[in-house]
């Protein structure tokens, strides 16, 4: 009876939600073997090569690995500012 | 010819020595050829589980190196027919055999019995590489857990580098109410997340620790649920379709419908 009460109540899911979203990002990095650090230099180098061309906002600039199913992809969000004059050219 | 089949996790303390003794017992109690080796060197323990660390005179690294014969080292099981142990050596460490040397030493075995079980050390390193050398097959064990999972992740990873493919899964103390709840990740979430064929689950039950108290494996204790679970597990080693166990208890809407005759 508890048992029901409390599942009754707890509608917007158990921990076991957060386990398996938190296994899910972890086993990305585990599974690719890239490390934290080694997206960080990808950011950096990323932001430098797309500056050439663009002007970014460099504090929004989001880079991350994610999965679904059996593929990982490299999802990478970069919020543009402007276009500089010279790109064109 | 037997076959040999490795019992690993990556993380410990999920129950992978629990697992070997009870698939051995269980396989020999249904008349098979067993032999099981504990490749743990340097934390002896198959040898407790099972009742049997009086009885020990040689082990595996006396075998490997030349003290003894294969037939002196092994110990046979006085309740079992068809029951044997190679147990590891407690005084040396992992690189007192070589991944060559357990090579020899399982095909020496597959000669003699229809099943060799061998338990693993926890971790990645040179005992892992040692314990599954000369497997044929792996079953990797788990716990409903992030740090568990996440090993066997791992483990799964590095036995298919090692050409080990296809390991089974047994996903070890599971606790049906708190899955029911929403507390704790189900068969299928793992399953999902591993992406590896089953060969069974085990719910969390206290005889476990009752009869590892007595070094009894549980497998032979006809009215506990882990008993069955691993009963179950053994026929489908075997080759038998098995259905899962259910692990629906009498909760509160089963007994209601029972009472008002639905059910």
């Amino acid at each position: 009876m508890l048992e029901f009460i409390t599942r009754l109540f707890s509608r917007n899911g158990g921990s076991k939600d957060i386990a398996k979203e938190r296994l899910r990002l972890v086993l990305v990095h585990d599974r690719t073997s890239i490390s934290p650090q080694l997206l960080e230099t990808l950011k950096n180098e990323m932001i430098q090569v797309i500056s050439k061309y663009m002007e970014i906002d460099e504090s929004a600039l989001e880079v991350n690995l994610d999965s679904s199913g059996n593929t990982v992809a490299l999802v990478a969000n970069i919020p543009v500012k402007g276009m500089k004059r010279a790109a064109g050219a | 010819m037997g076959e040999v089949i490795v019992v690993t996790s990556g993380k410990g303390g999920v129950g992978k020595t629990t697992t070997t003794a009870n698939i051995g017992a269980g396989l020999a109690s249904l008349g098979k050829k067993v032999v099981l080796v504990d490749a743990d060197i340097g934390l002896r323990n198959l040898d407790v589980v099972l009742g049997l660390e009086n009885r020990i005179v040689y082990d595996i690294v006396d075998v490997t190196s030349g003290n003894c014969r294969l037939r002196q080292a092994l110990i046979k099981d006085k309740r079992l027919e068809g029951l044997h142990l190679l147990p590891a050596a407690q005084t040396k460490d992992k690189t007192a055999v070589s991944p060559d040397q357990m090579r020899t030493l399982c095909a020496e075995l597959k000669k003699d019995f229809d099943h060799i079980i061998i338990d693993c050390p926890a971790g990645i390193e040179q005992g892992f590489r040692n314990a599954i050398a000369g497997a044929d097959k792996a079953i990797v064990v788990t716990t409903p857990e992030v740090s568990a999972v996440r090993d066997a992740d791992r483990i799964i990873g590095l036995l298919e580098a090692a050409e080990l493919r296809n390991p089974t899964l047994i996903v070890n103390r599971i606790r049906p109410k708190m899955v029911r709840q929403g507390d704790m990740m189900s068969i299928d979430d793992i399953i999902d997340i591993l992406a590896v064929d089953l060969i069974g689950i085990i719910p969390e039950d206290e005889m476990i620790v009752i009869t590892t108290n007595r070094g009894e494996p549980v497998v032979l204790d006809l009215n506990s649920r882990s008993g069955q679970a691993y009963r179950n597990i053994n026929r489908r080693i075997l080759g038998e379709d098995v259905p899962l166990m259910s692990l629906e208890e009498d909760g509160f809407f089963k007994r209601f419908r029972k009472i008002i005759g639905l059910s």
